[in-house]
């Protein structure tokens, strides 16, 4: 009797909680249909309304997949098995990272055939370059790349802490939120919402909203290195952990900002002049490090040894890689503003640190590639090995190239041109783009429990597809920089400049097409990995021709045979 | 405190601790000891792939 109590008043307190969860997410449905409804600005109505639409989506799901059953019957919720690691956000992520990776390089594609044919912008403000360029460097960074790094680094905590995910309804508002964000941030692109900061369009509301994202991301992330059964923390943990707070602290300082009115999207930054301009490249460039070199890394360390199937080359030389990263990547942003209103000092040190920061980050590539050492043929043999060594090639061609062009002489001649593009894509689409592709390959069929992928050989395609497109992008880029620089500095016998601005624009149209080309082949590439992905998760295995073969000469393979003399 | 005060401790004091931080942590890893301690965490990752199930 007493027992049956009991579970009574456990299933009216279950319930009470459920309705007053619904009635939460209700009440902010109903808020931000009032924040819509007050809006002074188009785009801000939109997002209310999306936001509102979340509310609803997470309402009804919450409502309609309650175990009432189980409540009715006062049964309390089993907690989670220890024993097995949590997937599910890293299954999503990295499902996120394919989606957003067609649409990031799709946009990108699109936006070079743009520049080559201006009539591709269609006339309208929504499809412009203008707003289609923050699309896609958001869409390949924040949303490729962001995805890929939450998965891996909920994948990687939890294998090198020997541990479950601490706190997985918080994982799980880490990944959605994370999405929620995204949406926001590319869709206010394109109605024109820009706070007009490099790698930091989102305005203020949407900022505010990422920070509370990470904060979570951060408590999860520490929460699981904590609860850790193993004395050490593996290196990679090191790398990410970096990454969650420097961009922490990085995404606030370089947002903070007042908003002209709470009900509408415009914001004015709380910097001006140099220091803005100052406090934006000091964002900027840490975001290509901290973002786009630190966590990457981090998945080098742990993905390059799991599939070489060797501990990294040398331990101490990955301590010594990181803290030097450290370091030496937070000054290196004024390389940015040369010959710029920032004073000369400034720009100084920003160079001699880039020019330092060469060592360390060869470092860190020599390590990677060592690792093969002893297993070169795995190059051969593996593709997914064979992508991971051709990520670390970009990774040191483009740790020399940076340093090279942050040198003023140089950078007076690069600096505005086609060599930054070429530059920045040798980093993104050969370091982090290959990187994680094999990572990708790596995770889907151990996430998913099937016996291996799909299609090996369709990895070897993806490798050559991508490799020659990258060729293609940076050799094009390279050349159309350096005309371009050269053409607008020279002067002719007369003292005046020889070449129209129209002009160098003309000069390169043939290099903007072979760029396109080379994003072509790229996207090409990752289309066979949506559908290696897809036919994997599919249980489908391709019946191939494997990469090696064992060499057997069933004739040779027999001891002598004693000849009798003549 | 002035601007003038924070950067003139920036590139005194605040100069001083950093690289001294730094050198002390890039000689940590050099200590006596260390290899054992490297070797293992190195070689952690292999320990066990199941799924967390054995």
């Amino acid at each position: 009797m007493r027992a049956a109590y009991g579970a009574a008043e456990r299933g009216f307190a279950m319930i009470d909680e459920l309705v007053f969860k619904a009635g939460g997410w209700l009440a902010l449905a109903l808020l931000a249909l009032v924040f819509a409804a007050l809006a002074v600005d188009t785009p801000f109505a939109v997002h209310m309304v999306i936001v509102a639409i979340t509310c609803l989506i997470l309402l009804w799901s919450l409502v309609s997949r309650a175990d009432y059953g189980a409540m009715a019957r006062g049964l309390l919720k089993m907690p989670p098995d220890e024993g097995v690691y949590d997937d599910d956000p890293v299954r999503w992520g990295v499902l996120a990272t394919v989606f957003w990776g067609v649409a990031g390089l799709a946009v990108g594609l699109y936006i070079a055939l743009q520049l080559a044919f201006p009539a591709l912008n269609l006339g309208l403000e929504y499809t412009s370059f203008g707003r289609l360029r923050p699309l896609h460097t958001s869409a390949v960074i924040f949303a490729f790349g962001g995805n890929a790094l939450i998965a891996t680094s909920f994948y990687v905590v939890q294998r090198t802490c020997r541990a479950r995910l601490a706190f997985p309804a918080a994982a799980r508002f880490v990944f959605w939120g994370y999405q929620l964000f995204l949406v926001l941030a590319a869709t206010g692109y394109v109605m024109g919402v820009t706070a007009a900061r490099e790698y930091a369009e989102p305005e203020w509301y949407v900022d505010l909203w990422l920070t509370i994202v990470w904060v979570v991301y951060f408590v999860v992330f520490v929460g699981t290195i904590v609860k850790r059964r193993e004395p050490h923390i593996y290196v990679a943990n090191w790398f990410y952990l970096s990454f969650i707070v420097t961009i922490a602290m990085l995404h606030i300082v370089n947002n903070l900002a007042v908003p002209a009115t709470i009900f509408g999207s415009k914001s004015y930054s709380a910097f001006a002049g140099v220091q803005d301009a100052l406090t934006q490249w000091w964002y900027g460039h840490n975001a290509v490090a901290f973002f786009l070199t630190v966590p990457f890394l981090a998945m080098m360390y742990y993905f390059v040894p799991k599939q070489a199937e060797r501990p990294i080359y040398s331990y101490r030389l990955s301590i010594i890689h990181f803290w030097s990263l450290i370091f030496l990547y937070i000054w290196a942003g004024p390389h940015h503003l040369h010959y710029t209103a920032l004073p000369d000092w400034a720009q100084t040190l920003g160079m001699v640190f880039s020019v330092v920061l060469w060592m360390p980050s060869w470092g860190g590539m020599i390590n990677g590639l060592m690792t093969l050492n002893g297993a070169w043929d795995k190059i051969r043999t593996d593709p997914i090995i064979r992508m991971m060594v051709v990520a670390l090639a970009f990774y040191g061609m483009a740790t020399f190239e940076g340093p090279m062009l942050s040198v003023k002489a140089f950078n007076s001649l690069s600096h505005y041109t086609e060599w930054t593009i070429a530059h920045v894509h040798a980093g993104a689409l050969g370091w982090n783009g290959m990187i994680t592709f094999a990572a990708v390959y790596y995770l889907v069929p151990r996430l998913w429990g099937r016996p291996r992928l799909y299609s090996l050989r369709m990895v070897n395609w993806h490798f050559w597809l991508a490799t020659l497109g990258i060729v293609f992008y940076a050799a094009s880029m390279w050349v159309a920089g350096i005309m371009q620089g050269l053409m607008w500095r020279e002067y002719g016998a007369d003292g005046y400049l020889v070449y129209s601005f129209a002009e160098s624009v003309a000069a390169m149209h043939p290099m903007y097409l072979i760029r396109a080309a080379g994003g072509a082949m790229y996207l090409a590439g990752f289309l066979l990995l949506v559908f290696n992905v897809w036919a994997t998760l599919a249980g489908k295995v391709r019946e191939e021709k494997p990469m090696t073969e064992t060499p057997y000469n069933a004739a040779a393979d027999r001891p002598l045979a004693p000849v009798p003399a003549e | 405190m002035t601007y003038d005060e924070v950067r003139h401790f920036a590139d005194s004091w605040g100069l001083i601790v950093m690289v001294a931080m730094f050198l002390l942590f890039i000689a940590w890893p050099f200590r006596k000891g260390a290899r054992r301690h490297h070797d293992e965490a190195a070689n952690m990752i292999f320990k066990e792939d199941d799924n967390g199930r054995s």
